[in-house]
């Protein structure tokens, strides 16, 4: 079995983004990129499955410009075998995301895709759902837990209520969560190692895959500002407080 | 067809109360809102909806399959009369998150996620970089908008509705290659910490899952609901349900108190629009206390028994 691991380079999750002045958007000029938080754990995931020897490949693959090879190479160095860009100039939309992952899904024929449940930078989680629409294929979304057997797959979803448990057939999309697993530290020799792993590079065109419908992102502005509030010396005081305002 | 149709959210018993955010929402784009039920057994919970105020119609599918929440099968009966309407929302829960881009992709349309103000049919705005940006966003006017609604943001709507109830069968069979298994639910009988009016959290300061008892008693004795940070639930104290931030839940109660949670700006997305916020925290340094509304500096073990002590 194939597995096809979605990775998206984002502004790194511990840089407190800028919107820029004339609201053109987030300013990620000399910002520190890194792999979507999420999308490490969608890798980490697959690399375990293919050393438990349920899957023979691991293939990263990233949409974006040649920037996007930086990730796909950390993803190498993680211990994917392969990795493919989707050259792209544009930042594309999750529909469109979804559709260039189904034209490599048909070509690959994965058994399993997993994705992070969401990019930190737009928040979206859609990506991942978008494609099991499109491929006719199950979804499980919000992963916290994934056990293969027999060509199906037990997943675990952190959901408001609890931990769901779903059984989808393969080939599926799966979206992880948080606490699926640690991801690996990439080692130096590693890195070194994955600089001779495949990294082919395919044309958002060749794909036959064109944006539609897309959304028209105008404007940026920064979040309003909650004022600093006042301190308070003991507990007595936060209590009085609380019940002049009538909060308790 | 200027028409908003609203996806109910529901566990079988009782509609969750973020279908009538939804409505607020589709409200405020200024069309007429329906909205549909899916599940099985379910007049009762179609009851609650039509007595949502501003609503239409609800249209009620009826059928055993539905009885689980699974996208699959839930996003087959919204396409099926997707025609009839010109936007399509839901929550952005875990439920609307999981179904709604499927009901965007089958319709060939992008989704709009987390609207959190109308400023026109096709215009919104939303929070991107967990909420460190806001967006105005332009959907295109020819095709349908799907959404999710950022349900921190808006007020239920009222509960004054008479709306009529349609029943309608499903459309379609329920998927073969998805089934459903079962929910684990973390929580007890505390409020919902997407509802409440008061919500108590710690940290990872708490130390351990026994101490978080003394949250749990806290929050008891005032009628709160009880969060935590990413920090206390990957450290096994409490269960996921309980994480409130950019990847848990968003809240909006009208007093939010964290105790020893140091205020990462994950964290601090997921209760920005509380009506109160206080921190207790020994670090007088921690960034919480730049966006608490009142702060105070000290050890949250000392502190709790002292609260209890006055306000019971």
């Amino acid at each position: 079995m194939k597995i096809l691991v979605g990775i998206k380079r984002v502004v790194d999750y511990n840089v407190r983004i800028r919107v820029r002045s004339d609201g053109s958007g987030v300013d990620t000029d000399g910002v520190k990129m890194s792999i979507n938080p999420f999308d490490e754990i969608a890798l980490e995931e697959a690399l375990r499955i293919r050393e438990a020897g349920n899957a023979e490949e691991v293939i990263v693959v990233s949409l974006g410009g040649n920037e996007c090879q930086q990730q796909l190479r950390t993803g190498l160095a993680m211990g994917a075998d392969r990795a493919i860009q989707i050259d792209t100039a544009g930042r594309l939309q999750p529909l469109t995301i979804a559709r260039a992952f189904l034209k490599l899904v048909e070509k690959e024929q994965p058994g399993l895709v997993i994705l992070g449940k969401q990019a930190i930078d737009d928040d979206n989680s859609q990506t991942g759902q978008m494609l099991a629409a499109l491929w006719d294929r199950p979804q499980a979304t919000f992963a916290s837990q994934v056990t293969l057997s027999d060509n199906q797959a037990t997943v675990v979803r952190e959901v408001d209520a609890g931990l769901e448990t779903i059984e989808v057939d393969l080939p599926a999309v799966i979206t992880v969560d948080l606490r699926l697993n640690e991801p690996r530290f990439v080692k130096l020799p590693d890195i070194m190692k994955a600089k001779r792993k495949p990294l082919d590079v395919i044309a958002l065109d060749e794909l036959g895959v064109t944006s539609e419908n897309d959304l028209q992102f105008t404007h940026h502005a920064p979040p309003p500002v909650r004022e600093k509030g006042i301190m308070v010396e003991d507990t007595a005081q936060l209590v009085a407080e609380l019940k002049n305002r009538g909060l308790v | 067809m200027s028409r908003t149709l609203v996806i109910a959210e529901h566990d079988g018993q009782n509609l969750n109360p973020s279908t009538a955010k939804c409505v607020s929402c589709a409200t405020a784009v200024g069309h007429e809102c329906d909205i549909i039920v899916m599940g099985s057994d379910i007049r009762e919970i179609a009851e609650q909806a039509a007595a949502i105020g501003g609503v239409g119609k609800v249209i009620a599918v009826n059928a055993e399959p539905l009885g689980n929440p699974l996208a699959v099968n839930f996003a087959a009966e919204v396409v099926a009369i997707a025609d009839d309407y010109s936007h399509i929302m839901g929550p952005s829960t875990t439920f609307g998150r999981d179904l709604m881009p499927q009901i965007a992709a089958r319709l060939g349309v992008n989704q709009v996620s987390d609207i959190a103000a109308v400023e026109g049919t096709h215009h919104f705005k939303r929070p991107i970089y967990a909420g460190n940006a806001i967006v105005d966003v332009t959907a295109p006017d020819a095709v349908t908008v799907v959404a999710t609604v950022r349900v921190a943001s808006w007020k239920a709507a009222g509960n004054d509705g008479t709306a009529s109830i349609e029943e309608r069968t499903a459309s379609t069979g329920p998927s073969d290659h998805t089934r459903y298994i079962g929910l684990q639910s973390g929580g007890g009988e505390r409020p919902d910490l997407q509802t409440a009016a008061r919500v108590i959290s710690g940290g990872r300061a708490l130390g351990s899952e026994e101490n978080f008892e003394l949250i749990y008693s806290l929050a008891d004795l005032i009628g709160a609901g009880a969060g935590a940070s990413r920090a206390a639930v990957d450290a096994g104290y409490v269960p996921n349900d309980m994480q409130v931030g950019q990847t848990g839940k968003i809240i909006s109660p009208d007093l939010y108190i964290a105790f020893g949670i140091s205020g990462a700006i994950q964290h601090v997305t997921g209760i920005k629009d509380a009506g109160t916020i206080v921190a207790v925290n020994k670090d007088a340094e921690a960034p919480i206390f730049e966006i608490a509304d009142i702060g105070l500096a000290a050890d949250l073990f000392t502190v709790i028994p002292e609260m209890k002590a006055l306000l019971s």
